[in-house]
């Protein structure tokens, strides 16, 4: 790879493993062994969409964990921005962790109850200690506004959104630091198609306007034809395929690929 | 005859608040051997109008208007009743399998059931019906014994699809029975109740929000929007010819696998022209 190629790679994982052990047999007395991750390599390039996609248990959500150091891996590094985030001390990973974010499925499950939304997004200004007290409210408005709700929402509690509007507080709350990297975990699959156009349109553009590269997993194969510059095809733990989206999809080279490819629901529709 | 369900002036309301309608208006018509998809999305009624022509509404609910099955009016006829017809003549599938099916029988048992209590099925005859239908979905006859959390979630819906079609209903209502389902599970599963559904001749009413699986399985297609219908058609007419707003923009909203088409959110502007 060129120097100037590899000067705009913004995050990198080789070879990551990760085996989870599962109690099996009768009782439960033996183990198996279940590779979530086989040697998997992946490079996010500064400012595009990497999607990462496969059928459930594929690897593609534990993929996006141990990239974001959520969950512990057996061997492998990811690199960011020069630092290999399983080396570091937690301190020094707390310190990245502004850095990378995470929007996640569920907009149920994933904003706590009990807290109001403006505490929700500005909770992380408050935990890396980004500026006094009005500038991290005044920056907590501005980015829910920026992300089409009131300032006035940041009263109320979860409960009181739809779940467009929370999945637009989810993206609030990991943007409002300003991260470089996004993993966003399926965040249109619980939505109407009607709200997911506005969510992927918003993540779109929010891209441009603050640089950000996105990691988006996903099942839906024509979400990501519409979102991803790049993509990884995973099976089993493994990657099977990698490329340009419009490479891929236009010409599928492994059969697994196509085979996927193919049961894209109505092709043709509209 | 081929018309087999005819709907006329369904309205579904809350008890506590009559002139809230959750389903306003709604007539359809299903037929032998075609299958009518309703559309919408969450919140729009479909499943509601689903749930109310199987008298399976919440006892919070109120429905009013006609249910005419095989000619016989259904929505005034008791639970008793109703349960004569619902696996019978009626059958369904629901979104997610594995709460479907009780986890402590074998599968086999469970498909037998209907099969039992309807038809009078037992012994010897009832253990090769249960095995034939088994094969007809495509699963190995000996699974009988397994219970559902030993099979994967595809199986599971295809068992769910063993059971709803034991006793060769005339109407087969699936309410979103693949959203639960990876790609490539889904093709399978659609591809298999449209072969049984021309096999047995039955309608196949399908409530789906993926207008992708619309263009794969409809010959009819029903839009929902806010409890009432906007839009039927054939599936030709309504994907690609669309005349009301609604289903415009809803389908502006459908991003392609070839990734040509921008995507608009809808703009809900024509609302207030409407009204």
């Amino acid at each position: 790879m060129s120097q100037e190629q590899s000067a705009n790679i913004i995050l990198t994982a080789n070879n990551l493993v990760k085996t989870y052990s599962q109690r099996s047999g009768r009782f439960g007395f033996g183990t198996t062994q279940i590779k979530a991750l086989d040697h998997v390599s992946v490079q996010l390039r500064a400012g595009t969409t990497l999607a990462v996609v496969g059928e459930s248990g594929s690897g593609k959500s534990t993929l996006a964990r141990c990239l974001l150091q959520l969950h512990p891996f057996d061997s492998g590094e990811v690199i960011f921005d020069g630092i290999d985030l399983a080396k570091i001390d937690k301190d020094a990973l707390r310190i990245q962790r502004k850095n990378l974010q995470m929007v996640f499925q569920d907009p149920f499950a994933s904003l706590n109850p009990r807290m109001k939304v403006g505490e929700i997004v500005g909770e992380g200004l408050l935990i890396h200690k980004l500026g006094s007290a009005a500038e991290q409210k005044e920056k907590t408005m501005q980015m829910l506004t920026r992300v089409g709700l009131q300032a006035s929402d940041a009263e109320k509690y979860p409960h009181q959104f739809s779940g467009g509007q929370r999945q637009r507080i989810g993206i609030a709350r990991a943007l409002v630091l300003q991260p470089k990297v996004v993993v966003c975990d399926e965040p249109v699959s619980a939505l109407d198609v009607s709200v997911q156009a506005q969510i992927l349109l918003l993540l779109k553009e929010l891209q441009h306007e603050m640089a950000l590269s996105y990691i988006f997993i996903s099942h839906d194969l024509r979400v990501v034809r519409h979102i991803a510059d790049d993509i990884v095809v995973m099976n089993n733990g493994k990657i099977v395929e990698h490329g340009k989206v419009d490479d891929v999809y236009r010409a599928p080279q492994q059969a697994y690929t196509q085979h996927l490819l193919s049961a894209i629901p109505g092709r043709k529709v509209a | 005859m081929t018309e087999i369900l005819k709907i006329a002036d369904l309205s579904v309301t809350p008890k506590s608040d009559p002139t809230r309608f959750l389903v306003k208006n709604v007539a359809l018509t299903l037929s032998k051997g075609k299958t009518t998809c309703i559309v919408g999305e969450s919140g729009s009624g479909k499943s509601l109008t689903a749930l109310t022509i199987m008298g399976l509404l919440s006892k919070q609910l109120c429905a009013n208007g006609s249910v005419v099955f095989q000619g016989q009016e259904i929505s005034q006829l008791d639970n008793q009743a109703m349960q004569k017809i619902r696996g019978a003549k009626i059958g369904m599938i629901f979104q997610e399998p594995m709460t479907s099916l009780n986890p402590v029988l074998t599968v086999g048992y469970q498909i037998g059931e209907p099969l039992t209590a309807h038809l009078g099925f037992k012994g010897a005859a009832l253990k090769d019906k249960i095995a034939a239908l088994l094969t007809q979905v495509g699963i190995p006859p000996e699974r009988a014994n397994s219970y559902p959390d030993e099979l994967s979630g595809g199986q599971r819906q295809r068992v769910m699809i063993a059971m709803s079609i034991a006793c060769e209903p005339s109407l087969l209502i699936a309410d979103e029975p693949t959203t639960a389902l990876d790609v490539t599970v889904q093709a399978q599963v659609l591809k298999l109740l449209d072969e049984l559904k021309t096999r047995m001749n039955m309608a196949m009413l399908f409530i789906t929000h993926d207008f992708g699986v619309v263009n794969d399985i409809a010959d009819d297609v029903i839009v929902m929007f806010r409890g009432e219908i906007v839009e039927t058609g054939t599936r030709d007419q309504v994907l690609n010819h669309p005349q009301h707003p609604y289903t415009k923009a809803l389908l502006a909203c459908v991003p392609d696998a070839e990734g040509l088409k921008e995507l608009k959110p809808i703009d809900y502007s024509w609302l207030e022209h409407a009204a």
